[in-house]
């Protein structure tokens, strides 16, 4: 009982210590898409200046927005990163809870690839082809019926006569997110079977993946969707840029529109399955948690997020310079956010 | 059943010998014999089965522990390149103050480029010159610092330092970067294989015992990534369970046990308490945010919380296995003492505890392990994260091993594959460790009745 006791005090006052001391490192949550950077950042900062390293936990885009609004204080993130702009839903929330002034930095953009083993043959697709493939529902002869495919020869002449089996994310995935809403949603467009649907069943038909095994989810680990396609020629996988080029001897991407998924063309917005990445500070923190004006000045420094930067070895796809310049004054006066 | 029909042998019953027994004719000898036979078939068959199953886990635990092996032990090593570097008094300490702040603000990643711009006068391009810079890693710099400054007599003459490779180098070194591909393919172009050709003619190229890999804590890098965060973390976290988590749970088990009378209310406490041993960890995760966050305003991924939700989650296991063991104690012991005249508290604080010890350290020690092991309850309270700095107390941010493991699996860097075997091996021998400990502890203590 009395070894209870004593636990129980030195606990109290482990508690009791803990409130007292200040928070000196900035915390960062938010986006898996960009956490690679963010860390990398963070370890640079830590190395460069005499600040404590972040802490930078990933959370996905829409859990690091949540923590982020949920208001001003030490227990608080300071930063989110995100794979997506935020929402007006999201500004609002955040306002209701007393996070009103936000500064909004893009950092740069991120492509989104279809690939697959060099085993197997390169394609060149447009997006209503991957459309008409993973849809669950596509339009033929004028009506909406389950997706008949099987085979990727039967959506079109030109591609090669195999089974249609792509890999891809999770819904719970900022990836999945991008891709529906950059290929699945801009595909849809082109089918006036759809358009003639109204609101929500549009929407759906639209967003909604098949589910009959040619289209499956495989986890939110891009590692593992890699691995799986070195196994299996036959399948396609999406994933994000940086892991198709870390592995471009085994793996190749697929030509979208006509476009193969390079750097450059990523980088010239040539390459259609791209995205801005971003992330979000708490004017309020800047001057209570020591370093956050320091870590964004790092964030936006040539040497970071330039074109040779140290961001676009890790995969990231540098803005135009005249955009990064404009990024860089907006963030350092951390001009607040208007939606 | 009439003497006419116990003669004949019914078709249908031919395969359910015991009715038949039972109901037929008192079986002929063949026929008994047969019977013994399909027992002795059957008994054989199960026997096969069991046996089948346990080849087939056996089989599937060397498969993982193979897989984990053959890619993890290239990461105990680390390709170092030698270069000789000059320190040339006026750019380092220039006054020669000799003074740790002058020398660390020094530019020695500048020094690192000027020798390898020296040996490969030829490379002008921007581009080129930025990968000639990029053998070693940037981590290098710091490296180099830090030895200067432990050493300042070093400064002003020229030295050999082993620096550091940067991950794409390595990899090409040990193999898992084919030389063969063509170039776009390649992480590692033409004109830096022809550099590290000339390098390694030089004799310039060597690999060493990762010491990086045990000592430093998080980092981007694959070169200069370590568990040695993720093990003081852990380790915090072990100590916080270990003082709350055996404690309370003896204590707990040892008064429902030996002194609560037996009444609705304890009975429900110990099926709830069983009910806790098989709930879902992300749960107690859940738990933990909820009362060690949001109530008690504990800081965020503190090891300091991971333990207390690490003892919520192994408080049943020790509850279970000390209240086993306290049964297991026969009753002539305390009934020994109680006759001897010693007091209720004294029966069990002298004899009964300390004999069934053994079995209190075992069940311990492998809810221990079970934490050692855990990630979904941390997820909640933000230690699934990237730190870079050892944590100092139990208050600071810090990681576990698991952790580690899985913040690493999901990284793009090929090397870094390597390395979430390498960790992964590390938890296995600490779960090796401590599982042999409990097996030990059972071994030399136990008693026999």
């Amino acid at each position: 009982m009395r070894k209870i006791l004593l636990s129980t005090a030195a606990l109290a006052a482990i508690a009791a210590a803990g409130e007292a001391q200040a928070r000196d490192q900035i915390r960062i949550v938010g986006s898996s898409t960009v956490f690679p950077f963010s860390t990398a950042v963070a370890e640079q900062f830590g190395n460069k200046t005499d600040f404590a390293t972040p802490v930078v936990e990933s959370t996905g885009s829409g859990g690091g927005l949540k923590l982020f609004c949920e208001g001003v204080g030490e227990n608080t993130p300071d930063i989110t990163n995100s794979s997506r702009r935020i929402k007006s839903s999201e500004v609002e929330l955040c306002a209701t809870n007393g996070v009103k002034d936000v500064t909004e930095v893009k950092v740069g953009f991120d492509g989104i690839v279809l690939a697959n083993s060099k085993e197997g043959p390169k394609l060149n697709v447009s997006r209503e082809q991957i459309f008409l493939a993973l849809a669950k529902q596509v339009p033929v002869d004028g009506q909406l019926v389950d997706n008949p495919y099987t085979n990727w020869h039967e959506i079109d002449a030109s591609l090669p006569d195999e089974k249609i089996e792509v890999l891809g994310p999770p819904p719970t995935s900022g990836t999945r997110d991008a891709f529906v809403e950059l290929v699945m949603e801009e595909a849809c467009e082109s089918f006036p079977e759809i358009e003639a649907l109204d609101g929500d069943a549009k929407d759906a038909a639209c967003a909604t993946m098949r589910e009959d095994g040619a289209f499956i989810e495989a986890g939110e680990n891009d590692n593992l969707i890699v691995n799986k396609l070195k196994e299996n020629p036959v399948a396609l996988g999406i994933f994000g840029f940086s892991f198709l080029d870390q592995n471009l001897d085994v793996m190749q991407g697929s030509q979208v529109d006509g476009v193969d998924p390079t750097f450059d063309a990523i980088a010239a917005g040539d390459y259609p399955v791209s995205r801005s990445l971003y992330f979000y500070v708490k004017n309020a923190h800047a001057d209570v948690v020591p370093g956050i004006r320091e870590y964004i000045a790092e964030f936006t420094s040539d040497a970071a997020f330039g074109d040779d930067g140290y961001l676009a070895d890790k995969g990231l796809i540098p803005l135009p310079e005249e955009d990064r310049e404009e990024v860089r004054s907006q963030a350092n006066n951390l001009q607040p956010l208007s939606l | 059943m009439t003497d006419a029909t116990r003669g004949m042998v019914e078709p249908q019953a031919v395969g359910r010998p015991l009715e038949r027994l039972l109901s037929g004719p008192r079986p002929s000898f063949d026929e008994a014999n047969e019977l013994v036979r399909k027992r002795y078939a059957r008994e054989a068959r199960f026997r096969m089965m069991g046996l089948g199953a346990i080849i087939v886990a056996m089989s599937l635990l060397g498969l993982l522990l193979l897989s984990v092996a053959t890619q993890g032990y290239r990461a105990f090593w680390q390709t170092y390149i030698t270069l000789d570097i000059a320190l040339p008094q006026e750019e380092i300490d220039p006054e020669g103050t000799g003074g740790p702040d002058v020398i660390g603000r020094a530019n020695f990643q500048g020094l690192i480029n000027d020798t390898l711009y020296a040996m490969f006068p030829d490379v002008e391009d921007r581009r080129e010159k930025k990968a000639l810079r990029g053998l070693v890693s940037s981590g290098a710099a710091l490296d180099l610092r830090d030895r200067v400054m432990a050493d300042p007599s070093l400064i002003g003459s020229d030295h050999a330092f082993a620096l550091v490779a940067s991950d794409d180098i390595d990899q090409l070194v040990k193999g898992v970067i084919d030389r063969n591909v063509a170039e776009s393919e390649r992480r590692v172009k033409d004109h830096e294989l022809a550099w590290m050709d000339v390098l390694e003619a030089d004799g310039r190229v060597e690999t060493r015992f990762n010491t990086i890999l045990f000592t430093h804590g998080d980092s981007r890098e694959p070169e200069l990534a370590g568990i040695w965060g993720a093990v003081v973390g852990s380790f915090y976290m072990m100590l916080v369970t270990l003082f709350l988590a055996v404690p309370i749970g003896v204590a707990s088990a040892t008064y429902l046990e030996e002194f609560a009378p037996k009444t609705r209310l304890t009975d429900f406490i110990e099926v709830n308490i069983n009910n806790l041993a098989a709930v879902p960890s992300i749960v107690f995760g859940l738990l933990g945010l909820a009362v060690f966050l949001q109530v008690f305003h504990l800081p965020r991924s503190a090891p300091l919380v991971g333990g207390l939700t690490l003892t919520l989650m192994t408080l049943p296991t020790v509850v279970v296995a000390t209240r086993a063991a306290l049964r297991s104690v026969p009753p002539s012991i305390r009934e020994a003492a109680l006759g001897m005249g010693a007091s209720k508290v004294q029966a069990v604080a002298h004899h009964v505890l300390p004999l069934a010890l053994p079995g209190i350290l075992t069940g311990s020690i492998i809810g221990m392990a079970q934490a050692l092991g855990e990630t979904a309850p941390l997820l909640m309270i933000g230690m699934v994260a990237f730190i870079v700095d050892i944590p100092a107390t139990p208050l600071d941010p810090a990681t576990a091993l698991p952790v580690q493991i899985y913040l690493w699996a999901d990284s793009p860097e090929r090397a870094f594959t390597e390395r979430t075997a390498a960790a992964i091996m590390v938890l296995l021998a600490f779960l090796i460790l401590m599982n042999a400990l409990a097996v030990f502890l059972r071994r030399r203590f136990e008693r026999k009745w």
